[in-house]
């Protein structure tokens, strides 16, 4: 069952009339453009005994995600697939609004999100990842941590994601006479990667459009779109989040305003694995 | 969108594989007020897929902690039966379910006055008697109709419906075999009157174009609905 967040802090109407005044002039509280995101900032191999991992920053938003990659049952109607599992945990580190426990609804909306990103995509060849067709494969464990929240946890998600995805490699093995796996030493062999995948989410306030909204406008936002998006420019996914509703005029605005910045985090991926 | 290739073809002379045209909608019907106990309930069905609902409220809260000084809180459930899907579904609440309901709760947080009933809860729910496909978007229906017909004010009827894309061709209201075996699925849901989208997502993947051209296909599906909808409700106090 889904409630109404009532233990959200209340937002003074005078903070939300300043971000809305503001944003009518073309600016923002923290002096950027509508259409502007934060600095991102990826590091890879962020957490050590993971198999692919990166810490993205993306403003004071930190989001860790690691990959493990361990031999597994396939699903019995994709014998010769390998299987992709994404889950995210909204830590309590990262927001005094953030409780200890199994992941509520919005940490399993992310995870949602960016699984079916990924995965209708087809940005993990899955094809590849048969040890033994129809018995053993290869399962692919995405976990995202939330670290630290200061807002746009779905675009920091997606991108700590295929970022770790991107820097993930498949363990040494191999396979004994009984069919099971054994690992053998250091993951080597790349991950098939065959598509970046990067998000783009609009937060709709008034008449306005914000690119990447932070905490302090997610707040007051009517509601947030997220767009995702191929190298190429094909729409992946897509999710409204948010109460509020979006003027039905307005969503193709939006969408065009997403695919003009869809290269911005694409970029920042493109860059963490050039050096 | 599972990447398999369907049992039989899904578009055959422009035709479906159940015989509708791209821009046909499946057979619907609607009832309004068909539980005794809930303040406002709503059966609707859609081909196939079935869906009751129901809506309690504004009632007082079950715990103390729950209250907003402001408005009515909103709590709803979207839940499959188990006997719903072809294998039997635990009952157990799983990540889509708890996914869609959050979903389908903001959408109804858009339509529904809370402001008039602050420190009470409006309870909506919706169960998945037979699942065919589009069941987000006939559960979001069959809630709106639930909520009209316990009078909760709103400032709209929502509506839902699914565009989804098959052999590559945009589709309307996709069944389970099209959303399967097809490359997108996407639903919506608006306050028709007031061309509000209250609920939007993509599974699957779009050219920029065909996302345009299927948001005015979902938007042709809707009004069709929404004057169901309106017609129901209508001749439920027509006989008062």
């Amino acid at each position: 069952m889904s409630i109404t967040p009532f233990n959200i802090p209340i937002v003074p109407k005078l903070k939300k009339e300043t971000i809305y005044s503001l944003a009518r002039k073309g600016s923002r509280i923290d002096k950027r453009k509508l259409d502007q995101f934060r600095e991102i900032k990826i590091t890879l191999g962020a957490a050590g005994k993971a198999h692919g991992s990166a810490l993205v920053e993306l403003g004071h938003t930190k989001v860790l995600a690691g990959v493990k990659i361990e031999p597994g049952r396939p699903f019995s109607d994709m014998p010769d697939q390998g299987v992709l599992n994404v889950s995210a945990e909204f830590l309590p580190i990262a927001s005094s609004e953030f409780e200890p426990g199994p992941p509520d609804e919005n940490a399993i909306e992310v995870a949602r999100v960016v699984d079916r990103a990924l995965r209708e995509s087809q940005a993990i060849d899955l094809g590849k990842l048969a040890i033994i067709p129809g018995e053993k494969v290869w399962v692919v464990w995405v976990d995202i941590n939330v670290l630290d929240h200061d807002g746009n946890l779905f675009d920091a998600s997606m991108l700590a994601a295929m970022a770790a995805l991107l820097d993930a490699k498949i363990p040494q093995h191999e396979i004994l006479e009984d069919g099971s796996v054994r690992i053998i030493g250091p993951p080597i062999e790349p991950l098939p990667v065959k598509k970046r995948v990067v998000s783009v989410t609009i937060g709709a306030l008034g008449n306005v459009f914000l690119v990447d909204p932070s905490l302090e406008e997610e707040a007051v936002l009517d509601t947030r779109i997220m767009f995702s998006f191929d190298e190429e420019g094909n729409l992946v996914g897509m999710q409204k989040t948010g109460a509020g509703w979006l003027d039905w005029d307005k969503v193709a605005i939006a969408f065009n305003i997403a695919r003009n910045k869809y290269t911005v985090p694409l970029r920042a991926l493109q860059g963490a694995f050039k050096s | 969108m599972s990447g398999k290739k369907p049992p039989f073809p899904l578009l055959k002379d422009g035709k479906r594989h159940d015989g509708r045209g791209p821009m046909d909608l499946r057979p619907i019907q609607m009832k309004v007020g068909i539980l005794h106990n809930a303040d406002g309930s709503a059966w609707v069905k859609m081909g196939r897929t079935e869906v009751i609902a129901a809506a309690y409220g504004p009632r007082e809260p079950p715990m103390k902690a729950m209250i907003l000084p402001d408005r009515a809180v909103i709590r709803f459930r979207y839940h499959m039966a188990p006997f719903s899907t072809d294998e039997r579904k635990s009952p157990a609440p799983s990540r889509r379910e708890i996914e869609l309901s959050k979903v389908i709760r903001e959408a109804l947080e858009a339509t529904i006055l809370t402001h008039l009933f602050p420190r009470t809860v409006i309870d909506v729910f919706a169960e998945v008697i037979q699942a065919d496909g589009g069941t987000r978007t006939a559960a979001i229906t069959a809630a709106s109709l639930a909520l009209a017909d316990a009078g909760i004010p709103m400032k709209g009827l929502i509506a839902g419906v699914a565009v989804g894309k098959v052999e590559g061709q945009l589709v309307l209201d996709i069944d389970q075999v099209e959303d399967e075996y097809g490359e997108a699925d996407m639903p919506v849901a608006a306050i028709v009157g007031l061309r509000k989208i209250v609920l939007l997502q993509l599974n699957g993947v779009l050219k920029p174009d065909e996302f345009l051209k299927a948001l005015s296909m979902a938007w042709e599906g809707l009004k069709r609905i929404y004057e169901l909808e309106r017609s129901v409700l209508g001749s439920k106090y027509k006989g008062v």
